[in-house]
């Protein structure tokens, strides 16, 4: 079947199968191999794209149902070389490891802050429930959401502060040049840190201390 | 030399990866994002049966869909290619080996073993296609339980095994621990059962294999955490060529976890469908397949006695153990409930009499090989539930038991007398006092002594583990009669090009454990070079030294420490050239900081840049000397590391429900120096989601027919963001005397952690009703069940 779809701002006309997944379409047709597979029962979350500003999983979507739609993949998120917030937020607080799920947690996690710009922990918890990391433990997945809910309030009113989190330093936005060399990047810190500071700045037991005095439960329903 | 410009020190800081900027825009190149020219695709038919005899295989309508290139059987492979090879025979495994084949023959013995392999021009018309492959199937008797597999009378898997049995495998002392425990104040007995887990890593296993006919030679793209053991065990024992004839590439890896350490059937099917049909053949495993046919971990039913004074000194613990290894053993199966299980289980205490005995059995089901922790997870919910159940017993409270028989500072190196190596190094009483302090231990139990009055259910509990990681020395593992049939050492090599830029080429590969960015921290500060100018190479057997793979916290404590080698060597050379460059004696130059200079005259420095320069235009080099900084090493360590810890954590149980809420999470780990406390933190968060999950969630369950009740991510629960909770990280920091940068290893200390100390919290929420075990997961009903006596 004829399809006419919009994919990071660019018009693809293609003839396709009906049983043709998004997903494939996607990866095999359009080369954005962004999208990964992770499950055959739309439960892992690796797929998400955005179709028409909504998060969808693409798994679960035939190509011919995005006829005359807008898609936004994990590739056309980052704009003029700059990268979305979002993806900042999980590089800054390490919120990958084998990065195989991480597209589909960082389009989740933008579509969550388009409908409530300042979630709590729980909301993110809660937000995320489609999406699975083996790797992650969650714990630096949620901090990433919280540092890009500060920077974007931050953008939003026009300061550019850093509200949600002590440990997520202000960066210069990433150029388009620095996009393009990888190996160039992951630099030195402004301020070198010693496992001491590190430590100490982190006082106490919890290195991982959430920046909100929020309830420890996952659930939120409050500790003890 | 304190000049203000020099480099500051890499080792150590929280670096944000350099992997990561490819990962986040979707730039990653896992197996499945690679397309060849001619690219085929592969699926595969599993056995629908846990145990049957394929009578007839008939594929001609599935030969006949247009846009299909072959069905290929295991009978037709089998002429070319030798059963996959089982590395680690340990605990006397010898004539009852079994292990799989590419493709069935004659029988299958678990759900899910693949049977016939179609080759398309698409994955759509590849699973079309199977659907017309017609199988006779004759269904045989089912043993699906290790215990029961044992029994006369239970169904036989295979010829040479008789009762079913891999192994029988014992260690420690027997006379000894009888005595202790007949002679003891108190014995407390057990039965446990540590539950079949899925590894599950998001990225399931996936090979594009391509055969050159001019030449002869394969390459495969793996999904890998071992690609150069890969391409030794494929090519010297499956296909019987040299092995040069290979080249193996793990580009992008989704996680591993252990499940992409061991050699798999559909590596060798996709060898071999890409020579007979001369073009590249892409498999992708699908989740069900990956659950089916990826290999498992843990299943265990244990019985532990422990036995002890009244006061709470632990006198002796004997434990037997069945260990369901499936239908065939996967590549290192037989050394995980034996080496890596009983020689680990007396744990941090000083115990003076264990034994301990494990039966390796087949039953039909899916492999069970080394996951996340591999034996130590196993080995330390054994004795921590054990030492749990004993003060329990004798009234004492659990955190002291503990403080009472930890091995004391001044006794390492410690031999526990299982056989494991000595543990090098150890401080195991700060971390307790840290974790109790850092939950407010005394504060807790007085909250829970008031829940309880008012019907709620809380319970706190307390893990203090000890692993071994960094698994390597040679000579212990191949001599001492632990059945490994290779070395374990790791190679690196360090070139310093004449620009001073440095390549590091390194045999060990990452899954997400962010190697490109240690490793050059570690080569930036001791050659003194920017960290920008280190680029670090690896995965690819074609263009990297020898390496034994990532799995048991190694790639630090092993491969690190072949690269820092490399670099002692460069700097080495280095200072001799400077000598050579200023005139001076060999002995009088320092090199510090990436400058070499006479002691005392730093201003006349001659810089590694220079020296790289001199040494590659090599017109004016010392007598004898070869041209450029590229050194080699083969590393080979002592002895393994030791790191440990305690973890402690809170839990809820809704009295009405069942349901168990974990509350907080504390650890305190020491893993010995830290090269980036982010990556670690990463590693150990990680690793607390994974033992918790088992604790609460997870649990693989095979119906008494052998089907595999948990085959999808909806049946089988691996955590969500909401069914976790924030965990609160801290560390003691114990310096591995083992290696030269005093590292240990955390990729599995969280997962070796966590599964007891949540356990531990569910029974001690539970224990005043008089439950003193239960097995995980503890599931919603399971608990209600315990509550109200059903
Ligand atoms: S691939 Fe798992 S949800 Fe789409
Ligand atoms: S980073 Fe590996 S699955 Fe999330």
């Amino acid at each position: 079947m004829e399809i006419s779809v919009t994919v990071n701002g660019r018009t693809y006309q293609h003839d396709v199968p009906p049983r043709l997944l998004l997903v494939h379409y996607l990866r095999e047709q359009l080369n954005l191999t962004g999208a990964h597979v992770g499950c055959d029962t739309s439960q892992c979350g690796a797929c998400v794209v955005h179709v028409n500003g909504q998060s969808v999983k693409s798994c679960t979507m035939l190509a011919v149902q995005a006829d005359g739609c807008e898609v936004t993949t994990i590739e056309g998120l980052a704009t003029d070389g700059t990268y979305h917030p979002m993806q900042q937020g999980f590089w800054e607080m390490h919120g990958l490891q084998c990065g195989f799920c991480t597209p589909g947690m960082i389009m989740s996690a933008s579509a969550l802050l388009q409908s409530n710009a300042n979630p709590s922990e729980a909301e993110i918890r809660h937000a995320l429930e489609g999406n699975l990391c083996r790797c992650t433990g969650y714990e630096n997945i949620v901090r990433a959401v919280q540092y890009a809910a500060g920077q974007m309030q931050g953008q939003a009113q026009g300061n550019g502060q850093t509200a949600m989190h002590e440990q997520a330093k202000p960066e210069t936005p990433e150029t388009a040049a620095e996009l393009e060399h990888p190996q160039r990047e992951g630099g030195r810190p402004e301020e070198p840190e010693t496992v001491e500071d590190w430590q100490s700045e982190n006082a106490g037991v919890s290195d991982d201390a959430p920046a909100k005095p929020e309830a420890r439960l996952n659930t939120g329903e409050g500790g003890l | 030399m304190a000049t203000t410009d020099a480099p500051a020190k890499m080792f150590g800081q929280a670096l944000k990866r350099r992997e990561d900027p490819r990962l986040i825009t979707g730039k990653g190149n896992y197996v499945d994002d690679i397309k060849l020219p001619g690219l085929l695709h592969a699926a595969i038919l599993r056995a629908p049966y846990a145990h049957a005899n394929i009578n007839s295989i008939n594929a001609d309508a599935a030969r006949a869909l247009p846009g299909v290139v072959a069905v290929i059987t295991g009978d037709e492979i089998a002429k070319e290619q030798n059963p996959l090879p089982c590395a680690w025979a340990a605990g006397g495994v010898d004539n009852n080996v079994n292990t799989p084949r590419a493709l069935a023959v004659d029988t299958v013995r678990f759900t899910g073993e693949g049977v016939a392999m179609v080759v398309a021009e698409s994955p759509y018309i590849a699973y079309d296609a199977l659907d017309l492959i017609e199988v006779d199937y004759e269904p045989l008797d089912v043993v699906v339980d290790a215990e029961a597999a044992t029994k006369e009378g239970a169904p036989q898997l295979h010829e040479n095994a008789p009762n079913n049995i891999v192994m029988r495998w014992t260690c420690g002392k027997e006379q000894e621990t009888t005595q202790a425990i007949d002679s003891a104040e108190v014995v407390v007995r057990q039965r446990i059962v540590n539950q079949r887990l899925l590894p599950t890593p998001m990225e399931t296993r996936g090979y594009i294999s391509r055969y050159d006919a001019a030449t002869g030679e394969y390459t495969i793209w793996m999904s890998s955490q071992a690609p150069h053991v890969h391409r030794l065990l494929l090519t010297a024992f499956v296909l019987g060529i040299p092995e040069n004839k290979m080249r193996c590439i793990a580009p992008d890896v989704g996680g591993g976890f252990g499940a992409k350490i061991f050699v798999y059937p559909e590596m060798a099917a996709t060898l071999y469908a890409a020579k007979q049909v001369g073009q590249p053949v892409k498999w992708i495993e699908t989740r069900r397949e990956n659950y089916a046919a990826t290999s498992h971990g843990r299943d265990h039913i244990t019985d532990i006695e422990i036995a002890g004074t009244r006061d709470g000194t632990i006198t002796g613990m004997r434990v037997h153990t069945y260990a369901n290894l499936g239908a065939y053993l996967s590549t290192i199966a037989p050394g995980i409930p034996t080496t890596l299980y009983g020689r680990m289980l007396s744990g941090v205490y000083n115990i003076p009499a264990i034994f301990c005995e494990v039966h390796g059995v087949y039953t039909n089901t899916g492999m069970v090989d080394a996951y996340r922790g591999a034996g130590r997870p196993e080995a330390t919910y054994v004795i921590e539930r054990a030492m749990d159940m004993f003060a329990d017993e004798i009234g004492i409270d659990p955190a002291e038991i503990r403080r009472k028989n930890f091995i004391q500072p001044q006794d390492f190196p410690f031999d526990t007398g299982l056989g494991m190596l000595p543990y090098d190094s150890g401080n195991y009483e700060p971390a307790l006092d840290k974790a109790l302090e850092a939950i407010g231990y005394q504060d807790f139990l007085k909250q829970q002594a008031e829940a309880r009055q008012n019907g709620r259910l809380l319970g706190i509990g307390i893990c203090s583990y000890v692993e071994v990681c960094g698994v390597a020395p040679s000579k212990w593992i191949g001599l001492t009669g632990e059945g490994w049939g290779a070395g374990l050492w790791e190679s690196a090599n360090v070139k310093v090009h004449l620009t001073g830029k440095v390549v590091v080429t390194t045999g060990s590969l990452p899954h997400g454990q962010g190697h490109e960015t240690t490793f050059a921290q570690l080569v930036a500060d001791e050659l003194g070079v920017p960290y920008e100018d280190v680029l670090v190479e690896h995965s690819d057997t074609q263009g990297t030294p020898f390496g034994y793979g990532t799995y048991g916290s190694r790639s630090a404590a092993v491969g690190g420490t072949a690269i820092y080698k490399s670099v002692s060597k460069i700097k080495e050379k280095a200072r001799r050239l400077a000598a050579h460059m200023l005139e001076a004696a060999e002995e009088d130059i320092v090199f510090e900081d990436g400058k070499a200079y006479v002691r005392g005259a730093p201003d006349a420095a001659k810089t590694i840049q220079e020296i790289a320069l001199q040494a590659s235009v090599a017109y004016d080099l010392p007598q004898g000397m070869e041209p450029f900084l590229d050194e080699t090493t083969y590393y080979d360590p002592p002895n393994c590391t030791f790191p440990f810890g305690t973890h402690i954590c809170t839990v809820e149980i809704d009295p009405d429900t069942g349901k168990v809420t974990p509350l907080r999470y504390v650890a305190v780990d020491d893993v010995g120096r830290v090269i980036n406390p982010l990556i670690v933190n990463g590693q150990i968060h990680g690793g607390i989601a994974q033992g918790l999950a088992q604790a609460l969630y997870e649990g693989a369950v095979y119906a008494e027919n052998g089907q595999l009740l948990t085959g999808s991510l909806m049946d089988y629960a691996i955590p969500r963001a909401d069914m976790v909770p924030h965990y609160e990280l801290s560390r003691t920091e114990t310096p591995s005397p083992v290696n030269p940068m005093g590292v240990k290893g955390a990729g599995e200390a969280g997962t070796i952690a966590s599964a007891a100390t949540v356990s531990n919290a569910v029974i001690d929420a539970l224990s005043h009703l008089g439950i003193r075990h239960l097995d995980m997961p503890y599931s919603a009903e399971k608990v209600w069940r315990a509550i109200h006596g059903q």
